[in-house]
C-alpha cells in the first residue's frame, strides 16, 4: 500500500492527533478559552468517530496499523465516551474555578492513543497506543495538584502503570525473541502449528500487562486507590475509554496473535475472569467510600466481559464488544450522579452521604437505584442483558464451570447494590442536598433511560454491529 | 382479539404514568389531595386491569389446550416478544387482577408515607407478574420473572414492619441465588435448542442425562419461589415484615410462580428428570406438610403462622404436580388459585385487626367476638376455607391433590392426609385465641367492627371462596384440555 492510501486508512488518528496539537496552541494563546477548547475537543473526537465509520478497511504502514471492523466499533465507543467525558469533566472544572485548558487536549490524547491500541497490529503499535493513553491519563488522575489525593493518585497510578509496561514490554520481547516477529499475523502463523514454551511465556506476560490496563484480578491493587483519589469527573473517563480500549486490544493480541494457542491462553482468560469476579464481588462488600465501591465494581465487571471473551470464538469477543458498551453507560451515569451530587460544596463520596437521597432528590435516586439493578444484573436492565450475552458466549463455548461460578458470585455483589438502594430509600435523610448541576444529571438521566428502556432498542442494532465487529478478527 | 395479553400486562403502566403526571401537575397541591387522586387512579387501573383479564378469560377458548391469543414480534440476538396463554395460565393472569384492585382498597388507610411511591410499585408488580404468566419466550419469561423482585423489595424494605431492612435483603438475596442457576440453565437450553420460544422447547427433547442439571437449576429457582422445604425461611420474615397489601401480594400470587414454573418447564420440558426427582420432591413435600404446620402450631405472631401455614399448603401444590397424573395436576392448579384467594384474604383479616391496634401478636386478642361479630364470622370462613373444609374452596384442591398422589404413592398420600388434621389444630387454635374466650386486654375495649371499605374488600373474597367451594367445575373446565394435554404428553415422555 502506497503512503496516500495508508495515510487515508489512519485517517481518524491523524485528525485527532492534528486536532489536540492545534487545540494546545489556542491553549496556550488564549488559555481563559476552555470552554471553545473543550467544545473542539468534543467536536474533533465525534468527527474521529464518524471518519472511523466510514473509512476504508485494511492494514497500513507494514501491518502496525489495521483498520477493521472491530476498530471502528471500539473508536465509536472510545471516542463517543470521551466526547461526553469532555462534557461532564469541562463543566466540573469550571465550576472549580481552577480550570485548566489542557484537561480537553489530554482526553483527545487519550483517546488517540487508545484508538491506536484498537487499531494496533504489532507489538510495537500496541506498546506506542498503550504509553500514549497511560502517559495522558495518569496526567489526568493527578489534574487537582492542588489536591493530597489526586496527587497521591496520580501517582501511584503511574508508578504501577510503569510497572505493568515493563511486564508487557518483556512478554513482547520473548514474543518477538521465539515467533521472530513484531506482527500479530506473522506471530499466528509461527503459533499455529503449535507454540514454544517461549512464545507462551511472553504471551502471560503480555497478558498481564493487559490485565493491568483493563484492572482484572490481581492485577487490579491500583483501582480503587485511584478512583478514590482521582476527581470523580476523571474517573468517569479512566473507568470506562482505557477499559474498553483494552478489552479490544486484548481480543485482537489473542484471537488473531494466538488464535492457535487458544487452549493455552483460554486457562489464562478463566483464571483471571474467575479472580476478578470473586475478588470484585468480596472485597466490594466492605467498602465505603462508594467509589471504591465503584471500583470493586469495575474488578468484577471486568471479570464478567472476560468470561465472555474465554469462549475464545466470534460469539465470546461480540458478547464482549456488547457488554463493555453496556457497561460504560452504566458506569458513566452513576459517576455522573457522584459528580452531581454536593452537600454543602463537598461531594458525596460515601454510604453514609446517601442516606434518605430519595427524599432530597428523588430524580437522581431513582437514576442511581436503577444503574445499580443495572450493575446486580437484573432485568429488564441493561447490565442483564451484558451479561446475558457473556454467559451465553461462555456456555455455547462448553465454558459452564466459569459461567456458573459468575453468576452464583454475581449474587454476592448483588448485597452491596442491593445496601446502596437500602441507603437511598430506606434509611433517613442526611440533610439538604446542593443543587445539582444540570450538566451531570442530564448526563446521569441519559444514562439511566439507555439503561431501562433504551437498551431494549438499541440493543436490536448493537448486536449486529458486533456481529459484524467480531467478524473482522477471526474466521471461528 | 390480538393484542390483547399486551394490552393486560403493561396497563398498569398507564397507572404508573397518570400518577406521575398528576405528580408533576399538582407539585404545589395539597399532599393529601394528591395522594387521595392517585389512590383512585390506582384503583381504576386496576379495575379495568380486572375487567380486561374477565374479557381474556370470557373469550378464552377452554376445548383448546394450545396457546390462545398468541403475539409474536422478533426482537434481536434470536429472542422473540411473544404472549400466549392456555389453561394453566389464563387463570393465575385473572387471579392477579382480581387481588389487585383489593391491595389497593387494603392500604387505602394504612400507608401513609410515600403513598405514590407505593401504588407505583403495586401497578409495576402487577404488570410484571400478568407477564410471567402470559410470556412464551425463556427469556421475556426470566424478564418479568425477575424484574419483579425490584418492586418487591422496595415495598418491603420501605413500607414494612421494624425489621424490614433484613427480610428485604433476606427475600431478595434467596429468590436472586435460585435464579441465577435457572438463568444458567435457560442459557445453556438456548445455546443447545437454538430457540428460546416456550412451545418449541416444550416439543424439543433434552438428552435425559443434561435434563437431571437443567431440572436442577430451575428446581432451585421454583423451589425458592415456592417456597419448599428446607428454603422456605425467607418466607415468614418477608411476610411479618411486609405491609398487609404486599403479604396478600406475596401469598396469593408471587408463590404461585413457584408452582406455574413447575408446570410450565419442569414437567414439559424435562419429563425424564421430573420421574426421577419425583421421590425426591415427594419426600419435600411431605416434610412442608408436616413439620411447617408444627411450626405454625407454635408461633405467637398471627402472620407469621399464616405464613407458615402457606409453606404447608405449597406442599400439596409441589406433591400433586409431580403425581403426574390429571387429578394430581388439576388439584395443585385449583389449590393454588383457591390459596390465593384464601391466604389473601387471611392476611387481609390479620390487616383489619392490626391497622387498629398495631401488633400481630396472637397473645393481645382474645375475645373479638365480642366487639367484632361481622369480623369473626369473616375471619371463621377464611379459617375453614385454610383448614380445608368441604363447601370451601381450600377442600377441593387438597382431595384432588391427594387423589393424584394416591395414585403415585400411597405413603406420600397417607402422610400428607395427616396435614390437614394439623392444620384443623393451628388454624382453629389460632382462631379460638383470637376471637373466642373473655375479653381481657382493656385495650381492645375501643375496638371497631368492619367499616363500609373493609366490607367491600372482603365481600368478592368470599363469594370465591364459596362458589370456588361448590362448582369446582368453573375452574377445572377452563384447566382441563392444558392439563390433559400436559399430562398425556408427560406419560408419553416417561413411556407411563
Amino acid at each position: 500500500m502506497n503512503l496516500t492510501g495508508a495515510l487515508q486508512l489512519a485517517l481518524p488518528e491523524e485528525f485527532l492527533a492534528v486536532a489536540a496539537i492545534l487545540l494546545l496552541v489556542i491553549g496556550a494563546f488564549r488559555p481563559k478559552n476552555n470552554s471553545g477548547i473543550s467544545l473542539g475537543a468534543g467536536f474533533a473526537l465525534i468527527v474521529a468517530a464518524a471518519l472511523a465509520v466510514v473509512g476504508p478497511n485494511g492494514a497500513a504502514f507494514a501491518g502496525a496499523y489495521i483498520a477493521d471492523g472491530i476498530a471502528a466499533y471500539a473508536k465509536v465507543a472510545i471516542y463517543g465516551v470521551s466526547a461526553l467525558c469532555v462534557l461532564l469533566g469541562d463543566r466540573w472544572l469550571s465550576r472549580l474555578e481552577s480550570a485548566q485548558f489542557e484537561f480537553p487536549i489530554l482526553i483527545v490524547l487519550a483517546a488517540l492513543g487508545m484508538g491506536m491500541m484498537a487499531s494496533a497490529g504489532d507489538l510495537i503499535s500496541l506498546y506506542i497506543g498503550i504509553e500514549l493513553h497511560s502517559l495522558a491519563l495518569y496526567v489526568l488522575a493527578a489534574f487537582r495538584r492542588d489536591d493530597a489525593r489526586s496527587s497521591e493518585a496520580g501517582l501511584k497510578y503511574f508508578v504501577l502503570g510503569a510497572l505493568s509496561s515493563g511486564l508487557l514490554l518483556y512478554g513482547a520481547s520473548l514474543i518477538y525473541g521465539f515467533a521472530g516477529s513484531m506482527r500479530f499475523d506473522v506471530i499466528a502463523q509461527a503459533s499455529a502449528s503449535g507454540t514454544t514454551t517461549g512464545v507462551l511465556f511472553g504471551l502471560v506476560f503480555l497478558i498481564a500487562g493487559l490485565a493491568f490496563k483493563i484492572s482484572a484480578a490481581p492485577f487490579h491493587m491500583w483501582t480503587p486507590d485511584v478512583y478514590e483519589g482521582a476527581p470523580t469527573a476523571i474517573v468517569a473517563f479512566i473507568a470506562t475509554a482505557p477499559k474498553m480500549a483494552a478489552m479490544v486490544l486484548l481480543a485482537r493480541v489473542l484471537m488473531n496473535g494466538f488464535g492457535g494457542a487458544s487452549e493455552q491462553w483460554r486457562q489464562v482468560i478463566v483464571v483471571l475472569a474467575f479472580i476478578s469476579v470473586m475478588w470484585g464481588a468480596f472485597a466490594g462488600l466492605r467498602q465505603q467510600n462508594l467509589k471504591r465501591l465503584i471500583a470493586y465494581s469495575s474488578i468484577a465487571s471486568i471479570g464478567y466481559a472476560l468470561i465472555g471473551l474465554s469462549a475464545a470464538d466470534r460469539q465470546g469477543v461480540q458478547s464482549m464488544l456488547v457488554f463493555m458498551v453496556l457497561y460504560m453507560v452504566d458506569v458513566i451515569g452513576f459517576l455522573a450522579c457522584l459528580v452531581a451530587l454536593q452537600r454543602a460544596g463537598r461531594p458525596m463520596e460515601t454510604f453514609a452521604d446517601l442516606s434518605g437521597l430519595v427524599r432530597e432528590r428523588p430524580g437522581l435516586a431513582v437514576v442511581m437505584t436503577a444503574l445499580s439493578f443495572s450493575f446486580l444484573g437484573l432485568p429488564p436492565f441493561s447490565g442483564f442483558w451484558g451479561k446475558f450475552y457473556v454467559f451465553k458466549a461462555a456456555l455455547n463455548a462448553g465454558e459452564w464451570p466459569i459461567a456458573v461460578a459468575g453468576l452464583v458470585l454475581s449474587v454476592v455483589a448483588a448485597f452491596y447494590y442491593l445496601r446502596l438502594v437500602k441507603t437511598m430509600w430506606f434509611d433517613p435523610p442526611a440533610g439538604a442536598v446542593d443543587v445539582a448541576p444540570l450538566d451531570a444529571k442530564a448526563v446521569a438521566y441519559a444514562a439511566a433511560l439507555f439503561s431501562f428502556p433504551v437498551v431494549l432498542i438499541a440493543l436490536a442494532f448493537l448486536d449486529p454491529a458486533a456481529t459484524l465487529a467480531a467478524a473482522s478478527l477471526g474466521t471461528r | 382479539m390480538t393484542g390483547i395479553l399486551s394490552l393486560t400486562t403493561f396497563f398498569p403502566l398507564i397507572g404508573v404514568v397518570a400518577i406521575l403526571v398528576l405528580h408533576a401537575l399538582g407539585g404545589k397541591a395539597d399532599q393529601a389531595k394528591l395522594e387521595n387522586g392517585a389512590k383512585w387512579i390506582a384503583l381504576a387501573t386496576t379495575l379495568a386491569t380486572l375487567a380486561l383479564s374477565i374479557l381474556l378469560t370470557a373469550r378464552f377458548d377452554p376445548l383448546n389446550p394450545g396457546f390462545q391469543f398468541v403475539e409474536t414480534v422478533t426482537w434481536f440476538a434470536g429472542l422473540r416478544y411473544s404472549m400466549g396463554v392456555d389453561g394453566i395460565s389464563v387463570l393465575f393472569v385473572l387471579l392477579t387482577a382480581f387481588l389487585l384492585p383489593l391491595c389497593i382498597l387494603a392500604s387505602w388507610k394504612s400507608i401513609e408515607k410515600r403513598v405514590l411511591e407505593y401504588l407505583i410499585a403495586f401497578l409495576i408488580l402487577e404488570t410484571l407478574v400478568i407477564g410471567v404468566f402470559c410470556a412464551l419466550d425463556l427469556i421475556l419469561f426470566y424478564i418479568f420473572f425477575e424484574g419483579g423482585l425490584l418492586p418487591m423489595f422496595l415495598i418491603i424494605g420501605i413500607w414494612g414492619g421494624q425489621r424490614r431492612v433484613y427480610a428485604a435483603f433476606k427475600f431478595f438475596l434467596y429468590t436472586l441465588l435460585g435464579s441465577v442457576l435457572m438463568l444458567a440453565a435457560i442459557l445453556w437450553m438456548i445455546t443447545t435448542a437454538h430457540t428460546s420460544s416456550i412451545p418449541e422447547l416444550m416439543a424439543y427433547k433434552f438428552a435425559p442425562g443434561a435434563q437431571i442439571w437443567l431440572w436442577l437449576a430451575f428446581f432451585a429457582s421454583f423451589a425458592v419461589k415456592m417456597p419448599m422445604w428446607p428454603v422456605h425461611t425467607w418466607l415468614p420474615d418477608a411476610h411479618v415484615e411486609a405491609p398487609t397489601a404486599g403479604s396478600v401480594i406475596l401469598a396469593g400470587i408471587l408463590l404461585k410462580l413457584g408452582g406455574y414454573g413447575f408446570l410450565r418447564f419442569c414437567l414439559p420440558m424435562f419429563p425424564d428428570a421430573s420421574l426421577y426427582f419425583t421421590p425426591l420432591v415427594f419426600t419435600l413435600s411431605v416434610v412442608a406438610i408436616i413439620y411447617t404446620s408444627l411450626v405454625a402450631f407454635r408461633q405467637v405472631d398471627i402472620k407469621k403462622l399464616i405464613a407458615y401455614s402457606s409453606v404447608a399448603h405449597m406442599g400439596f401444590v409441589t406433591m400433586g404436580i409431580f403425581a403426574g397424573n390429571a387429578q394430581g395436576v388439576q388439584g395443585a392448579m385449583y389449590q393454588m388459585l383457591s390459596h390465593g384467594v384464601i391466604s389473601g384474604a387471611l392476611f387481609l383479616c390479620v390487616g383489619v385487626v392490626y391497622d387498629r391496634m398495631h401488633t400481630r401478636e396472637i397473645a393481645f386478642y382474645g375475645g373479638l367476638v365480642n366487639r367484632m361479630p361481622w369480623y369473626a364470622a369473616v375471619f371463621m370462613l377464611f379459617t375453614m376455607g385454610n383448614v380445608g373444609l368441604p363447601g370451601t374452596s381450600g377442600f377441593v384442591g387438597e382431595i384432588l391433590t391427594m387423589t393424584g398422589t394416591y395414585g403415585a404413592s400411597t405413603w406420600t398420600a397417607l402422610l400428607s392426609a395427616t396435614g390437614v388434621i394439623l392444620s384443623a389444630v393451628y388454624a382453629l387454635t389460632l382462631y379460638r385465641r383470637v376471637v373466642f374466650g373473655e375479653m381481657t386486654n382493656p385495650k381492645l375495649m375501643g375496638i371497631t367492627d368492619l367499616e363500609s371499605r373493609e366490607v367491600l374488600i372482603f365481600a368478592p373474597l368470599i363469594v370465591g371462596t364459596l362458589i370456588l367451594g361448590v362448582q369446582p367445575g368453573l375452574i377445572l373446565n377452563l384447566t382441563q384440555a392444558s392439563v390433559d394435554h400436559l399430562v398425556t404428553a408427560y406419560r408419553a415422555a416417561v413411556g407411563g
